[in-house]
């Protein structure tokens, strides 16, 4: 493992690292059951190369910013790799945003170059704000079939040049890149982090979780989220490990990855492991009377003798069927972007699967605090990392408050907003919007929001502001979206939802018409973004000079309301 | 070769068995999200369903952003 607080940039930490692993495998990545490819540092490197030879022959500087737009593939961290090397900064963007969603962000993070995969261009060409852009000057597109016009843009597998590309050194404190958190609706939250911020998280992080030569990470969730960038990039190819992508995330397949390639970290979100929990039991109780009752009493062995801390080879024999299910060398997994239950949890713990869970958001690097997995405590979201103080803001006779963060790890600010930057870092403060209290142990456990947003099990993060587009037009006097958690705050992180609060004009009532409405432009929401009821409310909403609605004020007034009551089904 | 209707009806009637719905109570532009009350996950489950079921492969940027039956049969058709 390099240590990365002595690196200046993470392309220069990488730079190393290519040729420190040479021979190591470093990516493996794999249609469904098929082996599509397997590439050392040294293939990395040669082909990361071309890449950013052409890209300094085509004018690349540093500082230029170059958006990538694909699912997890070898392309997305060569690309990476080559931007890094140049001195560039990444603008990573969710590929699973609609093409005006992603233009819009595009426009907002002025990227000169883009690098997407087919399937996406395809989309993104045929989206009218591309005219908009005028800014993307080179559009680089990977996997395009033979034969096919590219409407302006080339293909990546042509885009190379053989030769030296010149290594682009830069400063910790430059941006690395531009990652959003939110604002596709609204107002764009492009938080800039720099590379001392990837450093600083990296090397607290390895003090939890090593990686090492002959590891394997198996990447599912989106590399253009922070996560996944650190934990399936960044500290697995700085330590000679290998990262294993799929082409897909059925289920199916990501099980039978880990017997294939014997996995041994894996990031994932609160559903999926949820997911994971609820199929093994199904799996369990199937079992023949006799053999569930042994499985039973050697689940309360292991919990008995694991109790001070997981043991992992005595695990892996006492319950063997099921660590060979995960192909016997699975040492963690992970779950973070947002609350994991406890039970959940400790379902895995009790097989001897250590689990480390973290709190973390975008603007603070990548995460906050981790569980140890050495020694789990799931009630928390274990103890604020190395280097990052966590104090609560204003806390209640409970100790309870806002969380607000220090440290090396926290972003340099929001793209060309500095009158958020200044609401969201108060005196090097970051405000995170969470609920929480450290307990005795220094452990940080979590008690709902401040903020009016959702994070759902998913990971999605929410903002109301960002869909009442979707509800414009609507023949009501007006409406605002909330998370309802917000109005009506609760100490819990679990069911969450938003609310469509509707102001009717005079004699006006909620009709079937105007319902199939609402259910109908709800319904051009992608899933994970709609509205769960509606809200009516019989005052004008409070408005701010220039006219925008006072949110705050808002809330405290439907707070008055009796939740359960208010919130009527759509 | 399957019509496009024959090809909605049945990703209707295989949705319907999988989640247990009674098979009259889906209609084509139905979102199946909603409409079944399913996660991410569970479509995903859906889809290799049907994959098996079609005898095609569908890969997953294919139906990105794809929430209701018909769009789903249409994508689905195409691969035939």
């Amino acid at each position: 493992m390099l240590d990365l607080s002595k690196y200046q940039s993470i392309g220069a930490a990488l730079n190393d690292a290519l040729d420190n692993f040479a021979d190591e495998t470093c990516l493996i990545e794999s249609d469904r059951e098929r082996e599509k490819e397997r590439l050392t540092y040294r293939d990395f490197k040669q082909r990361a190369h071309l890449l950013a030879k052409a890209l300094q022959d085509a004018g690349f500087k540093a500082g230029d910013r170059t958006a990538i737009i694909m699912t997890n593939q070898s392309k997305w961290l060569i690309s990476a790799y080559a931007i890094l090397y140049c001195g560039g900064v990444m603008v990573p963007l969710d590929y699973k945003l609609t093409p005006d969603e992603q233009w819009q962000l595009l426009i907002h993070s002025n990227a000169t170059f883009l690098i997407t995969e087919y399937a996406i261009w395809r989309q993104l060409a045929a989206s009218s704000r591309r005219n908009e852009a005028i800014h993307v000057k080179t559009i680089l597109v990977t996997e395009a079939p033979p034969n096919v016009a590219l409407d302006g843009a080339q293909r990546w597998e042509d885009f190379q040049r053989r030769g030296e590309p010149t290594f682009v050194a830069r400063m910790p404190t430059d941006v690395a890149s531009i990652v959003y958190s939110s604002g596709t609706g609204g107002r764009p939250k492009g938080c800039m982090t720099t590379h001392e911020n990837y450093l600083q998280q990296g090397h607290a992080i390895t003090r939890i979780i090593a990686f090492e030569p002959g590891i394997r990470y198996l990447s599912i969730l989106p590399t253009n989220h922070v996560v996944d960038f650190m934990m399936g990039f960044l500290l697995p190819f700085t330590s000679g490990a290998t990262v294993v992508h799929l082409r897909t995330l059925r289920p199916e397949f990501v099980r039978d990855a880990f017997t294939r390639y014997k996995i041994a970290y894996m990031m994932l979100v609160p559903l999926i492991l949820k997911n994971l929990k609820k199929g093994m039991e199904a799996n369990f109780a199937a079992l023949p009377k006799g053999k569930r009752a042994i499985l039973n009493a050697l689940i309360r062995v292991n919990r008995a003798l694991t109790r001070g801390g997981p043991r992992l080879w005595l695990s892996r024999r006492l319950l063997r069927q099921v660590h060979r299910a995960f192909g016997g060398e699975l040492r963690a997994f992970g779950v973070g972007s947002a609350f994991t239950e406890p039970a959940t949890i400790q379902f895995f713990l009790d097989l001897g699967i250590p689990v480390a869970n973290a709190y973390g958001l975008t603007e603070a690097g990548t995460a906050v605090s981790v569980n140890d997995p050495r020694t789990p405590r799931p009630d928390t979201v274990g103890k604020p990392l190395q280097g990052t103080e966590v104090r609560i803001v204003n806390p209640d006779p409970d100790g309870i408050g806002e969380l607000s963060v220090r440290g090396k790890t926290v972003m340099a600010g929001y793209l060309d907003d500095p009158e958020l930057t200044a609401e969201t870092i108060v005196d090097g403060w970051l405000m995170t919007g969470d609920l929480g209290r450290v307990d005795a142990t220094g452990h940080l456990q979590l008690f709902g929001r401040k903020k009016n947003m959702i994070v759902t099990e998913e990971a999605k993060n929410i903002y109301p502001e960002d869909i009442e587009s979707v509800f414009e037009g609507l023949p009501v006097k007006e409406f605002c979206v909330f998370a309802a958690n917000y109005i009506w705050p609760r100490r819990s992180m679990v069911g969450e939802q938003l609310v469509l609060v509707l102001r009717l004009e005079e004699g006006q009532t909620l009709t079937d018409d105007l319902r199939r409405d609402i259910s109908a432009r709800n319904n051009r929401l992608l899933n994970y973004k709609r509205v769960h009821g509606i809200v009516l409310f019989d005052e004008d909403f409070p408005r701010t000079a220039s006219l925008k609605i006072k949110r705050n004020i808002l809330a405290e007034r439907l707070a008055q309301l009796d939740r359960a009551a208010a919130i009527l089904p759509l | 070769m399957r019509t496009i209707d024959q090809t909605t009806q049945e990703v209707l009637d295989l949705a319907s068995k999988h989640f247990q719905v009674p098979a009259n109570s889906l209609a084509p532009d139905d979102d199946f999200f909603k409409k079944l009350g399913i996660d991410s996950l569970q479509a995903l489950e859906l889809l290799s369903r049907l994959e098996n079921h079609f005898g095609i492969e569908l890969p997953d940027y294919e139906v990105q952003g794809v929430s209701d039956f018909r769009t789903l049969a249409s994508r689905i058709q195409s691969r035939l």
